[in-house]
């Protein structure tokens, strides 16, 4: 499976290496780097990237490449997935996962790494499980154990990895139980120059932060299960119950979890909240935008950006806006407006002059790309219905929340 | 941000300890030698001290070294030292270490493999799976006796983690010594029937490791695998599923087999597939799946909803390659999902999508706008998603497509713009009814201002041209034209082609064109100066008055031309049109080479299935690959793939999967693993010992009957136990107890041991490891495990190699490989370790509280030498409660707060009351771990409490066995070295007394004198059962004693020699 792991910054250091077999020299991140030579943008550095010997499965995250070297045969996604994972796991530990980050915490990386593929086979990767055999780090737990010599390190095995219920860890105890979940929907959509809706759907996912004592087994139902159409559950979810109740039935694993994510396709009509006038001309320049809300049942649009990756020939921008602030990069050429909330009195605009190359811009038009979030409001119309738990004696404080974010969101111009 | 790699701990290190240490050291610069060698002396000096915290921060440093690549091996001896630390987190950074360099220091990382052998003993189930771990990542050859032995005893653990890491162990082994694999695969069939979620995973993993091809050890496990596949970890998931695809395509027939060969599903429009499908159904009704093929089918599909892709991946995959055509369609909606995910994922993803998007065009046709492009996709995304948009294009969608299309031409990314174009050129050309369309797009886009996009459009163009030229005589002109301004020489070139192909349509511009270019030829790509020789051959053919001239003149430039491939071509064209000799039948033929009709090139994906004539067999395609794999994502074979099977024409024998309902409980498999085992390692001289036993084991008979008594109280205890420990223990895990019952209450004397098999036979219990698992043994139980047959031979393997090595048993087997059912065979009692009754008993009672801290309540505590009810792994200690004071206590209980590790203690009863000037007795139990740190309790009553101390000499850490003289001498002779202690005293006391002296100090058993002058006694430790053998040799006058200790714990040991000694000086 996989033999080694390469940790590669941006600037092209092998920072972190880990082997769980032989070792491999680090010389074959010289194909890596021949590969990232070849194509520009660290986005479109392949997946896979066979050598004469080894296969070099990559991803990029924070910045970082971490590559996994393979040998023989395995599934692409298999390796990708579980890079992902171990990215996760860190992000997870240290709240993020940054190169600094990484070097700071570099013995904890390298016992969670162990921990989690063994002889390049996945060995425990439930965040429940390591975060019993290996504590991640923090403040406090490092003064008291410099004080009473313990270690970050569990000498017995988890009581989960054993049990029924792998992902939880047993023992939990808290003083006030609660669970909350949210439910965030983001609106992916292409709306044409015209503001026609090309195309439209919603990913949802309900994120729950749950700390309830013992083994509660919760329920949670929603009033319009129809609405989904396709699911995706951790592997908590008994999948029985929901084909054949449409009804959630779980018991959750310690601390924060994606519980489910579910999508909402184009064969339903999805309500777009925003909408942009646009008018951009290339010959004398001027640019003008106006942003404002749509079909919103009555919430505010808030935290509203908008980014114009202008074309190559762009050198500069005189633009004057009404409301928030914008800026525009001449390197990376990425028109920012930072608008805000959407005050429905006073439309928030745009306008003035872009600069180019005179001539050369062709006819390529750049893409709008939309931020907002919407609280209190899910757009698909979803309600949970309820929350029940068993097994427990005692009253969890509940609570759901609801937001609708932009997902890929663009506009073409 | 020192950029220089270096971790944030270390700096902080170096400034705090070891003063200016340069880290980043250069090899060129001078001080490096110098600090270098500094630096390891600091880190040798930190690793040599007794303090933990020092310790660390070495080892801390020191994988902050490997991890960033450097050179750590030279402090490999100072490292390895610390394997026996007792720091659990030293202990694990010291295990990433020997990992990673014990294969470049084989001779050094042989003086860890002790520890890991003691280890894999240990109670705790983690510490054994990590040592398993540690030991089968040492590449070091000469081990592999040590860890195939290893695995074997592991894969038969009680605790299914434990199991799990011999799973992960056994390709590790196949790797290091391939030789071993029959072996391994034993091993391997023995987990896959393993009913623990947890191990199947594991286990079918160093399946496709080790054996892919023995397919004949998966069909007893199919059924379970399938029903257990939901349970399984995600990663298990994948593989099981992956080796279920493969299983199912040897094992069960194409389920589309019989439909009429409807490949062309995907060619009609979509709308039609319900109709004819029904009809295909009814045509057949006789074909039904396979009850396990449905299983399958039917077990997988809730795995599409994993939120690990590549689970869901490998579900597509099963469908795609092993499901009835027309339920194939259910993948899609969950491929889709996918798209949302990371970039690499959806690389993966939407490479598997356009190659079933060829085959299977109706799946994905309802969700044609997920496939739209943003500008935000990377590049090689934007290409995958064309390729599909392509594929899927019917008459139906091809409108909204070319639309989409039509937007993506004017995006800023090039390479997708030219990707575009060619993909409506593929659209024109698959779907007929557009094609005109697509053409007067394309040329619409020639008076493009991107070059770029006019240059693509022109080969596009001239690759549709090719299927109907005569039609588009203005589009040749137009293109004609462009030649003034286009300057992208594939553009150019194609543009000449056109016109020299269909000169005859433009007769007056061709001729103008060749002129244009002569002037022009010598600053020209070298692609465009072949189509230009090209064009001027055709033109002269066609029309040799116009261009004669040009035509010469032309190939007078190109002769002399500074590429070479020009100078030939034009050498080889010009014999055709200016012949040197006149015989040159060439000349003749030349219009009919030159002015064939050409085939229109066929514009296909490139996950189409390349043609069947181009297709060569060295170059499998991409279907031939098992979808999702490695080898389909690169589409070429990668190393170590299986191929995926054709479905059989006639499925196989499907009664091979049946599993019977009870298996018998069958020593068979038991004693044909020992079998196995005892191949490999022993030669044939390991068979005397055996024989030799036969008549010592007449004496023992006696005690079968005993058994069977004692048979009948266990089953009943069997139930109670198991309800006891169900809760504590992973209830799927079929758990096989086996129970030795003493009844020395009765009679004294000892009794064989028995066993109780469950269901399979497969896994034991040793109930050394049992601390999860109390059991309740009546009266007083006691387990025996057995001890294997020698492994010496081993050993003397081992000694060869590192003969300074510290031995310590290899004799595993003894406590985790399963016990030889007594009964059954001679072999068994004459190796057997039989618990028998003290031999003596003290009744002195130590002071354990006294009246003055107890506040009138003293308590006094005595050791019975008995086991404890509880747990025979408890010392049971009596407890006696005396009220010296004039007020009655009451309530009196006790209570702990935390023990020492591994320590267990079982209460005594509360007591009510107790009188005044009365006393009363309670017992409690100890399980002391093997350690004589002493347990802190409180014993708590009504008005007070007062906390308590109890230690226990070694001497009542153990428990007297019986074992046979040879067994002795056998055991004695293993435990040498290190396990030896040994000393010479001279005693004050007569000889007569030693036995009795030995019995005061500690509970062993005497074996009966052979030699005169030597005693030898047999004990065994409480907890982890390792034998205890004392010696005691006297000389003649007894002027001097030798004693000798032999015990794998070393601590114990040693401290129960001082004892002994004390007896003698004393």
């Amino acid at each position: 499976m996989i033999h080694s792991l390469f940790i590669i910054n941006s600037s092209g250091d092998v920072f972190m290496e880990k082997h769980w077999k032989s070792v491999v020299s680090r010389s074959v991140c010289d194909y890596f780097f021949d590969e990232q030579r070849k194509i520009g943008s660290p986005e479109d550095i392949p997946a896979v990237i066979p050598t004469p010997h080894h296969y070099l499965i990559s991803i990029y995250r924070s910045s970082m490449f971490f590559i996994a070297v393979c040998m023989t045969e395995v599934p692409p996604l298999f390796v990708i997935e579980f890079l992902h994972r171990v990215v996760d796991t860190f992000d997870d530990y240290f709240t993020e996962c940054t190169e600094s980050i990484i070097k700071e915490n570099y013995v904890v990386v390298y016992e969670l790494l162990d921990e989690m593929l063994d002889n390049g086979f996945p060995l425990a990767t439930e965040s429940n499980i390591l975060k019993e055999l290996i504590k991640p780090p923090n403040l406090l737990r490092t003064i008291a154990n410099t004080v009473t010599g313990k270690s970050n390190v569990s000498a017995t095995l988890p009581s989960g990895q054993l049990s029924n219920v792998p992902w939880r860890r047993t023992g939990v105890k808290y003083t006030n139980n609660e669970a909350y979940f949210d439910v965030v929907e983001e609106v992916d959509a292409i709306i044409d120059k015209s503001g026609s809706t090309v195309f439209a759907e919603i990913q949802g996912y309900i994120d729950c932060c749950i700390k309830l004592s013992g083994m509660p087994d919760l329920t949670l139902s929603f009033m319009n299960a129809r609405l989904f159409d396709d699911v995706s559950f951790h592997p908590c979810v008994r999948f029985k119950r929901w084909e054949s109740e449409r009804i959630l039935s779980f018991i959750p694993p310690d601390g924060n979890m994606r519980l489910m994510s579910y999508h909402i396709g184009s064969q339903s009509i999805v309500a777009i909240p925003i909408y942009v006038r646009h008018s951009l001309n290339w010959k004398d320049g001027r640019l003008d935008l106006t942003v404002g809300p749509k079909q919103t049942i009555g919430r505010t649009v808030e935290n509203v950006v908008i980014e114009i990756p202008m074309p190559k020939t762009v050198t500069n921008s005189v633009l004057i806006c009404n409301q928030g602030k914008y800026s525009f990069d001449p390197v990376s050429r990425l028109l920012v407006w930072d608008v805000g909330r959407i005050d429905t009195t006073k439309l928030p605009n745009l306008q003035g002059t872009v600069t180019s190359v005179t001539g050369s811009t062709g006819d390529s038009k750049p893409t709008i790309s939309v931020k907002f979030t919407i609280n209190q409001m899910a757009v698909s119309g979803l309600k949970v219905n309820r929350l029940d738990m068993y097994g427990e004696k005692y009253k969890p404080f509940k609570g759901v929340k609801y937001i609708t974010k932009a997902g890929k969101f663009q506009i073409r111009m | 941000m020192n950029n220089n790699g270096s971790y944030g701990n270390e700096r902080s290190i170096s400034s705090g300890g070891a003063g200016d240490i340069d880290y980043a050291s250069d090899p060129a610069s001078g001080g490096f030698f110098n600090s270098d060698y500094k630096k390891h002396d600091d880190l040798k000096q930190m690793l040599d001290t007794n303090k933990d915290g020092l310790k660390l921060e070495a080892m801390k440093r020191i994988i902050g070294m490997i991890a960033k690549g450097r050179d750590a091996s030279e402090l490999f001896p100072a490292v390895v030292k610390n394997v026996v630390s007792k720091n659990i987190e030293v202990k694990k950074l010291v295990y990433v270490y020997l990992v990673r360099y014990a294969e470049e220091q084989q001779d050094l990382a042989l003086l860890s493999i002790s520890t890991f052998q003691r280890a894999l003993k240990d109670p705790n189930q983690l510490i054994r799976a990590s040592a398993l771990r540690v030991l089968s990542s040492i590449r070091v050859p000469v081990i592999v006796p040590i860890v195939m032995l290893a695995i074997k005893d592991s894969a038969s653990d009680m605790s299914p983690y434990v199991r799990k890491t011999a799973a992960h162990a056994i390709p590790k082994l196949y790797s290091l010594d391939p030789e071993q694999k029959d072996e391994l695969v034993h091993v391997i069939e023995k987990l896959l029937s393993d009913k623990t979620t947890l191990v199947v995973g594991s286990a079918v993993m160093a399946f496709e490791e080790v054996c892919p091809e023995k397919i004949s050890l998966i069909h007893k496990n199919f059924r379970k695998l399938c029903n257990l596949l939901v349970d399984v970890d995600e990663w298990g998931q994948v593989i099981i599923i992956n080796m279920l695809t493969r299983y199912a395509r040897t094992q069960f027939v194409d389920p589309n087999k019989g439909m009429i060969d409807s490949y062309d599903e995907s060619e009609r429009p979509f709308y039609d597939d319900e109709e004819e499908s029904e009809d295909l159904k009814n045509k057949k009704p006789s074909f039904s799946l396979d009850t396990d093929h449905r299983l399958l089918l039917k077990n997988a599909k809730p795995l599409l909803q994993s939120r690990n892709a590549a689970v869901v991946m490998a579900v597509a995959q099963l469908y795609h390659h092993c499901a009835p055509r027309n339920e194939v369609s259910i993948i899609g909606k969950s491929l889709i999902r996918l798209l949302r995910s990371h970039r690499e994922v959806q690389s993966v993803v939407l490479n598997c999508m356009a190659y079933i998007s060829v085959q299977r065009k109706g799946m994905f046709e309802p969700y044609l706008k997920s496939f739209f492009v943003r500008t935000s996709d990377p590049t090689h995304i934007k290409l995958l998603k064309l390729d599909i948009l392509t594929n899927l294009a019917t008459e139906t969608s091809i409108s909204v497509i070319l639309r989409e299309f039509q937007t993506y031409v004017s995006s800023p990314d090039k390479e997708f713009v030219a990707a575009a174009i060619q993909a409506i050129g593929r659209c024109a050309s698959n779907i007929k009814e557009v094609t005109d369309t697509c053409l007067n797009g394309l040329v619409s886009m020639l008076s493009n201002r991107d070059e770029a996009v006019v240059a693509e459009s022109v080969v596009v163009i001239k690759k549709l041209l090719q299927s109907q030229p005569s039609r588009h005589r203005d589009i040749i002109q137009s293109m004609a034209k462009l030649m003034d301004t286009i300057t992208v020489p594939a553009a150019r070139a194609s543009i000449l082609w056109l016109l020299g192909e269909y000169s005859e349509l433009v007769p007056n511009i061709a001729p103008d064109v060749l002129r244009k270019l002569a002037k022009s030829f010598v600053s020209e790509e070298d692609i465009v100066k072949l189509q230009v020789l090209n064009l001027s051959v055709k033109l002269y053919l066609n029309n040799p008055s116009q261009t004669q001239l040009l035509c010469q003149y032309v190939f007078t430039l190109a002769r002399y031309d500074q590429n070479y491939d020009i100078r030939d071509r034009s050498r080889f064209l010009r014999q055709f049109i200016f012949p040197t000799n006149n015989e040159n039948n060439l000349a003749k033929f030349s219009k009919k080479i030159f002015l064939a009709s050409k085939p229109a090139p066929l514009l296909v994906s490139r996950f189409k299935d390349t043609p069947i004539n181009v297709r060569t067999l060295c170059e499998p395609d991409r279907e031939s690959y098992q979808m999702g794999s490695l080898s389909h994502y690169l589409n070429m074979r990668a190393s170590g793939y299986h191929d995926l099977p054709n479905f059989p024409e006639v499925a196989p024998d499907s009664s091979a999967r049946n599993v019977a309902e009870i298996p018998s409980p069958s020593p068979p498999p038991i004693s044909s693993k020992k079998e196995s085992k005892n191949r490999s390692f022993y030669s044939e001289s390991d068979s005397s010992p055996v024989d030799e036993d036969s008549d010592s084991s007449e004496g023992d008979s006696d005690d079968d009957d005993g058994n069977e008594k004692s048979n009948d109280e266990e089953s009943s205890s069997d139930d109670s136990s198991d309800d006891d420990s169900d809760s504590s223990d992973d209830s799927q895990s079929q758990i096989e107890i086996r129970k030795v019952i003493k009844n020395d209450e009765i009679d004294g004397e000892d009794s064989g041991s028995d066993s109780d098999d469950s269901s399979d036979g497969s896994s034991s219990d040793d109930t050394d490891s049992s601390e999860e698992k109390p059991q309740v043994a009546k009266p007083a139980g006691k387990s025996v495990p057995s001890k294997p047959v020698s492994n010496l031979d081993l050993l003397l393997d081992l000694d060869d190699v590192v003969p300074n090595l510290p031995i310590m048993t290899p004799s595993l087997g003894g406590f985790l490989s399963p016990l030889t059912p007594s009964l059954t065979g001679a072999s068994s009692t004459m190796n057997s370790v039989l618990p028998v009754g003290p031999s003596f008993t003290s009744s002195k009672y130590f002071e354990v509280l006294s009246k003055i801290v107890g506040r009138g309540m003293s308590v006094e505590g005595r050791f019975t030498r008995q086991p404890h009810l509880f747990s025979p792994k408890m010392l049971n200690v009596e407890l006696k409660f005396t009220n010296h004071s004039s007020e009655p206590f009451e309530e009196i209980s006790m209570s702990f707060q935390k023990l020492p590790p591994g320590v267990k203690l079982h209460e005594f009863a509360p007591i009510a009351c107790l009188p005044q000037h009365g006393s009363l007795i309670g017992s409690i139990g100890v399980d002391w771990n093997d350690s004589t740190q002493p347990l802190n309790f409180d014993i708590n009553w009504r008005d007070g409490s007062a906390s308590v101390t109890l230690k226990s000499p070694v001497g009542e850490l153990l428990r007297a066995v019986k074992v046979s003289h040879t067994m002795f001498i056998e055991e004695q002779g293993k435990l040498r070295g290190m396990n030896e202690h040994s000393e010479k005293v001279s005693p004050s006391k007569p000889v007569a007394k030693i036995p009795e002296s030995v019995f005061e100090v500690t509970n062993v058993f005497l074996l009966p004198a052979v030699e005169p002058n030597i005693y030898r006694f047999s004990g065994q430790t409480m907890a982890s059962n390792s034998l205890v053998l004392v010696t005691i040799k006297t000389t003649a006058d007894a002027g001097e004693v030798e004693v000798i200790v032999n015990c794998e714990k070393m601590v114990v040991g040693s401290l129960l020699l001082r004892e002994i000694k004390t007896i003698f000086l004393n």
